[in-house]
């Protein structure tokens, strides 16, 4: 088993590689950093506008292989991930914003697996009965809307309510205030949680919606197979036979989905963060295309392509958990 | 979506296996299908949603009692009323009218790049699983590296660089098509595999059928309703993928308009005007519902093991 | 029991009196088309440690039957009627109270073990959880106890196997720990639904002896629901036999075996290829299928099948009748069946086919059509999912020589893992295998060109064993049988004529042209098949287990239909099958595979008659034979434990793990064993020894036969002699 992982993460380090090295090419032909110096007003000479580009490696007089090199060595000797065109550190900032995103996702994402495992199994048990049809209905119009929509409907919902109580009970700027905090116990907390409430809703109801409808799927397949029945026959009783015999094999590919959402929410929560202010490492994604921060998105990039293997890895390690048959063989 | 199976036979109850007689009136697969896909109501409703909104999409100027370039001067931020259903912008256009004019064209792009990426998958999965060796294994590797590369980031760096002007979109379905094709790839891979086991494929081939012929006559014909349903799904995706990137400025580019646009631009005053957000994102929401439920539906219906379309 | 004592000694029901109780039993389930009257008055009553077997086709309503007594119907499922437990009423009981019976009372075993066992827990797990269900004893007790159960049904190192996953079974190990699983509580009845239905022939035996021991351990009653009439004979005290959800015939097994008085009863028993029998006669020929029990018409649903039906069948279904002391039939005409007594061959006459146009000469010649010559197929063994890699070599076929003549029929027997498929398969593919020669028509396929190869698949045809699965589903029948003809470029009018005249041979109508496969059933189709092999006249036919798919009363008519073709056209067959009695009655000589290697050779009176060796001796035995007073009989060669891998074959004899005789040699009689595979020789000669004897067997002094095995019988073993098995 270590053998075959290490292995995999070997395969995969090239893959990402090649991957990062790729999304390096889209982004130092497609992006032009040099535009960001052209329209400077008083305007910059062409000569200090080729320096700043050079000393972040980003101009295009240079070659794009001499560039690459530079790139790799410095990435490679020094882990060095570039600046941005305006001469800031790309990886400091990364590594300060991994942390924003963590405390974003890591709730909404546990709550939304664990919510949507537990009410589509439920579903799948109850199906076509009223509870089912109404849950799947409400599910159905949940995987129809995407995260802006819900982050803007309750942010509206979040006002109405705010006016109706008379004080600032839900706050969505920021992970918190910026200003003095009132001089309570646990203030500073209690003004994180009402920072939190809403993104986190906004996350649990993204990760519930998916997970319920492929929980519902795998546990009606669950529910159908032999062994459920042979469950029964030994004098299970009906939940008991859901719980421990159908549940519990119908969990085998939510593992795979779980580790893999897991890795993608670092950069996928990219309208979540906008909507409600956080920086973190998807909305630096988005900004560093607009700020024309080639190695910032080729950063973000290598980030991004990293979690989804590092997921892959551990849906591969959660299913050897899981599921017997896998781990033996 | 990867738990689709190949469509084999209408299920033959335990109980009965139908024999050929005279007597006994048998269905064919197609009212069989017909007749699953009709009792499942979600799905007649998407169908009929999709069509009306297809409709309005077609002839929404002519129907509707305002065009979407028509300023209505004195109607600033108007709150929907009789006279503007949804409601007017800032600079007094009806909503509605630029709501049904952004969903045209999401409409476009989303079935463009369905069929397109499903073509691709289809072409991709089933000749990869078809000739195997080393040509299979150069499209996995490279289905797995696309898979890598966080698609949302790539896609808004090269339609940043593209082209600007009234085609600027075909840019987009183009984008959307190329990194949306994996997953379905996949699918159709595995599918042709367990297709290309079957005895059928075999007799055809021990009878001497050549390897075009036999992916055409029975690998294809074979896979053809997970494709159906994979253009069906692959519109609600591509929307929900146009509208995404529109969000951030980085789709859809004026002059032309979509319902990400429309959102992205109402976002901006939902306080004030909350309408000008609410419209073109609630007939998103519809729309993505509708062309999921019929997507559903068809799977249900096509799909004899579906325990949801089996219910009696 | 053993160590640990069962839970309960005192029965509540006395020996010899009723346990169960079923009394006019219904089920219904909604479907598309209609109401399904799966069962449709099902009455019995069940005596403590009785066998009753319920014997029926697919659709029969026995499965449901099954489920219904068990209270696991599907929830749609509407029963009426009344099944007692002890006198004690089961339907309308609440799951709660049902669960404390099954399990308990009532334990039920599956068909298919792989899926009836939960993947994700050990086997020890599985069973400890039916014990501590129903009784609150100690974890570690339990777990002992389960070991014991294992140990009882023949698992080996059972304190080590407990703590296996069912996916580390071979078939037969996880059907006897279904077997444990059920026992654990000491039931009263255990339902049996098709137990070995799924497994082969050897293990088959295995596991019917070890749920003899297990009834003889609990006194169970049991009620055995089947297809299989030799398991029937075997295994059970009184049979029901269901027709279209109803009771046809229900008595003793010697009353149903030896005086049957409903048609469909003794159609079925004439229908069954008895590995026993001398003659070659047609079976008896059931036309039609089985009804579907939706929307059944009025009268007797066996009339569209039965010779003697006549316009009162048709008006009135027929109630079950007493025909004698406890035997009871539903037919109109019984009486007219005893006083005349009807046999099958009276009754069902045999199926005459529209006469070909052709004329054909007979012709007994020694052209070889196909042979092999030491012929290999190895496999690479791959593992990992993204590197995949080689971890051995998978030695399927392991150097076999067969000829087969010109009009003959061949068959290759052998459980599966065998080699026998991949044998078929290398035929198929007209390319070189791993070693040796594959000559078909005088050709070596070495060396084939392309269209060499089109040419020869002209002569060469096949027919797969699952009729749904080797037709098209998207197409209509004519464009599957036509579709070699397309290939071949036949034009469209003489295609057209070719197809209706193929329909018509093998029994069909031109009306069907232009349905789909999936609106046949299962015989229809295997004609379909067959119609598409014989489209371009070929020479040899190969067939892959073509009737082990279907129920008896088709099977028949399919095994009549391939040797009237045989004979009426000339053809070759290579006829792979793991059914001996369908082997033994459609095959002239007979070759017995075992992991690779052919182990006897002969024609099939030979083989049958006198097996020499070891293994198909053991085949042999292990077949039930359809006749209740020889299976009381018989004494069975039980082999140990399961096939061994191809992968990693035994050295030396390959037979040797399993090798009955092998275990009765001394140190030093094993050495050759031991050392090499024993080359093919001449089987000696002699009347067979009779199974029981034993004695030191002698070492076979016979040599290899000069140019290869052309001689009538040929064993592999060093200590082959002949047996009388039968």
């Amino acid at each position: 088993m270590v053998k075959y992982l290490l292995l995999r993460i070997a395969n995969y380090a090239v893959l990402l590689f090649i991957a990062v090295s790729l999304a390096w090419v889209l982004a130092q032909t497609q992006l032009h950093p040099r535009q960001l110096f052209e329209v400077r007003n008083p305007p910059l000479d062409p000569q200090s506008i080729e320096n700043i580009l050079r000393a972040a490696n980003v101009s295009d007089q240079v070659p794009l292989w001499d560039r690459y090199v530079t790139w790799l060595k410095g990435i490679f000797l020094h882990w060095d991930w570039g600046s941005t065109p305006g001469g800031a550190d790309v990886g400091e900032e990364i590594s300060r914003r991994i942390w924003v995103s963590f405390r974003l996702v890591t709730i909404g994402w546990l709550l939304g697996t664990f919510l949507g495992v537990a009410i589509g199994a439920w579903t799948a048990v109850r199906q076509y009965k009223i509870s089912d049809r109404v849950i799947t209905a409400i599910v159905l119009l949940l995987v129809a809307t995407p995260s802006y929509v819900t982050g803007e409907v309750s942010k509206m919902v979040a006002t109405v309510i705010n006016k109706q109580v008379g004080f600032q009970l839900f706050l969505f700027l920021g992970e918190k205030s910026t200003g003095t905090l009132p001089d309570y116990p646990l203030a500073e907390l209690v003004d994180r949680v009402q920072h939190m409430v809403l993104p986190t809703l906004v996350l649990t109801l993204f990760g519930l919606a998916g997970l319920q409808r492929l929980q519902r799927g795998l546990m009606l397949d669950a529910l159908g197979s032999d062994f459920v029945r042979t469950a029964r026959a030994k004098g299970l009783r009906e939940n008991k036979a859901v719980m421990k015999h159908a549940l519990r094999t119908a969990l085998i590919p939510t593992g795979t989905y779980f580790a893999f959402q897991a890795a993608s929410l670092f950069v996928g929560a990219t309208y979540t963060e906008r909507i409600f202010a956080f920086q973190g490492m998807g909305i630096y994604g988005v900004d560093t295309i607009s700020k024309q921060n080639i190695n910032g998105v080729v950063a973000v990039t290598a980030f991004g392509g990293l979690c989804y293997l590092i997921g892959a890895i551990l849906a591969d390690i959660m299913v050897a958990f899981l599921d017997p048959r896998v781990r033996l063989s | 979506m990867t738990d689709f199976r190949i469509v084999e036979e209408p299920e033959i109850l335990e109980g009965s296996p139908t024999p050929i007689t005279p007597a006994s009136k048998r269905l064919t697969r197609g009212q069989l299908v017909r007749r699953r896909f009709f009792r499942n109501r979600g799905a007649v409703v998407g169908l009929i949603i999709i069509g009306l909104l297809v409709f309005l999409a077609l002839f929404g100027g002519y129907v509707l009692p305002w065009r979407f370039d028509q300023r209505d001067t004195g109607a600033y931020y108007k709150p929907p009323s009789v006279r503007h259903w949804f409601g007017t912008t800032q600079a007094g256009f009806d909503v509605l009218a630029m709501t049904i004019r952004g969903l045209g064209k999401s409409l476009v792009i989303g079935f463009l790049v369905a069929i397109i990426q499903t073509t691709m998958a289809a072409l991709i999965g089933s000749s990869a699983a078809y000739i195997g060796g080393w040509y299979e294994k150069a499209w996995l590797w490279v289905i797995d590296l696309m898979l890598v590369l966080p698609s949302f980031f790539l896609i808004a760096i090269v339609s940043r660089g593209g082209p600007r002007g009234s085609y600027a979109w075909l840019l987009l379905v183009v984008l959307l098509a190329a990194f949306g094709w994996q997953l379905s790839a996949r699918v159709v891979r595995s599918l042709s595999m367990s297709v290309k086991e079957r005895e059928y494929v075999a007799a055809a081939r021990f009878m001497g059928l050549s390897t075009p012929r036999l992916l055409v006559r029975h690998i294809v014909p074979n896979i053809a309703s997970m494709l159906i349903v994979d253009v069906c799904l692959g519109v609600g995706y591509a929307i929900l993928g146009e509208a995404g990137l529109s969000y951030f400025g980085y789709g859809v580019q004026a002059p032309d308009t979509s319902l990400g646009t429309l959102i992205s631009e109402g976002a901006l005053s939902t306080t004030i005007a909350p309408w000008i957000f609410l419209a073109p994102a609630s007939l998103l929401v519809l729309l993505v519902m509708c062309v999921n439920a019929l997507g559903d539906g068809l799977r249900d219906a096509l799909d004899p093991t579906s325990i949801s379309g089996g219910q009696a | 029991m053993t160590a640990t004592a069962p839970f309960r000694n005192t029965r509540q029901t006395a020996a010899g009196d009723v346990v169960l109780s079923v009394h006019d039993l219904h089920v219904t389930f909604p479907s598309e088309a209609g109401p399904v009257r799966a069962v449709r008055g099902l009455s019995f009553d069940l005596k403590a440690g009785e066998t009753m077997a319920i014997v029926g086709e697919s659709g029969s309503g026995k499965s449901v039957t099954s489920l219904a007594i068990m209270g696991l119907h599907p929830r749609t499922a509407r029963i009426t009627g009344s099944v007692t437990l002890h006198g004690k009423e089961l339907l309308g009981l609440t799951d709660a109270e049902m669960s404390e019976i099954r399990g308990e009372d009532l334990a039920m075993i599956f068909q298919d073990p792989l899926s009836a066992l939960t993947p994700v827990y050990t086997v020890g797990d599985q069973i400890v959880e039916a014990i501590q269900t129903h009784h609150s004893i100690s974890r570690s007790k339990a777990w002992q106890r389960a070991v014991e159960l294992l140990d009882l049904v023949g698992i080996p190192n059972p304190d080590l196997r407990v703590k296996s996953f069912p996916h580390e079974f071979s078939g037969g190990m996880r059907q006897r720990a279904m077997i444990a699983q059920a026992i654990a509580n000491d039931p009263d009845v255990i339902i049996a639904d098709e137990p070995t239905t799924a497994l082969d022939v050897t293990i088959q035996a295995q596991v019917l002896e070890v749920l003899k021991t297990a009834q003889r351990e609990t006194g169970a009653a049991v009620i055995m629901i089947t297809h299989d009439l030799g398991v029937v004979a075997g295994m059970s005290d009184r049979v029901t036999v269901m027709y279209a959800g109803r009771p046809v015939e229900q008595g003793s097994v010697d009353d149903i075996f030896y005086a049957p008085r409903m048609p469909y009863t003794i159609g079925l028993l004439g229908a069954v290829p008895r590995l026993d029998a001398t003659n070659k006669e047609p079976l008896a020929t059931l036309k039609g299928n089985p009804p579907s029990v939706v929307n059944l018409p009025p009268g007797c649903p066996f009339v569209p099948r039965c010779p003697l039906a006549h316009s009162g069948c048709r008006e009135r279904e027929p109630e079950l009748e007493t025909v004698g002391p406890d035997h009871v039939a539903a037919c109109w005409e019984n009486e007219r069946i005893r006083t005349d007594s009807l046999t099958s061959a009276d009754i069902f006459p045999t199926q005459v086919l529209a006469p070909v146009e052709k004329a054909v000469v007979e012709k007994v010649d020694q052209e070889v059509v196909l042979s092999l010559e030491n012929m290999k197929k190895h496999y690479p063994l791959m593992k990992g999912a993204v590197l995949r890699r080689r971890v051995g070599t998978v030695y399927a076929v392991d150097g076999i020589d067969l000829t087969l003549h010109r009009g003959e029929t061949l068959g290759l027997v052998g459980e599966s893992g065998c080699g026998k498929s991949t044998t078929l398969l290398e035929i198929l593919n007209l390319h070189a295998p791993t070693e040796g020669r594959i000559v078909v028509f005088g050709n070596d396929t070495a060396s084939l060109k392309r269209a060499d190869k089109k040419r020869m698949r002209r002569d060469l045809q096949v027919v797969f064993q699952d009729p749904m699965a080797s037709l098209d589903p998207r197409m209509p029948i004519f464009d599957i049988i036509a579709e070699p003809l397309g290939v071949h470029g036949w034009s469209k009018e003489k295609t057209e004529a070719r197809v209706m005249e193929l329909l018509k041979t093998v029994g069909l109508e031109e009306g069907h042209a232009n349905r789909y496969p999936q609106a046949f059933s299962g015989g229809q189709r295997q004609r379909v098949g067959i119609a598409r092999a014989l489209a371009l006249e070929p020479e040899l036919i190969v067939l892959d287990e073509p009737v082990s798919a279907l129920d008896v009363s088709i099977q028949a008519g399919v095994i009549n239909l391939l040797e009237e073709l045989k004979q009426r056209l000339n053809l070759s067959y290579l006829f792979v099958a793991h059914d001996l009695a369908v082997i033994r009655h459609i095959a002239d000589r007979v070759a017995v595979m075992y992991l690779g290697k052919i182990v006897e050779i002969g024609s099939v009176e030979e083989v049958y008659n006198r097996p020499s060796h070891p293994y198909t001796q053991a085949l042999l035995s292990a077949i039930p034979i359809p006749d209740p007073t020889t299976e009381r009989s018989r004494t069975r060669i039980l082999l140990r434990g399961d096939l061994p891998s191809p992968a990693n074959p035994p050295s030396g004899c390959k037979f040797r793990t399993r090798c009955p005789l092998f275990e009765g040699l001394t140190a030093e009689q094993r050495t050759p064993c031991l050392e090499a595979m024993p080359p093919l020789v001449t089987a000696p000669a002699g009347e067979p020894v009779a199974l029981e004897s034993s004695g030191v067997p002698q070492r076979v002094t016979t040599t290899v036969p000069e140019g290869g095995v052309e001689t009538d019988h040929v064993v592999a073993c060093y200590y082959a002699r002949p047996v009388k098995v039968l």
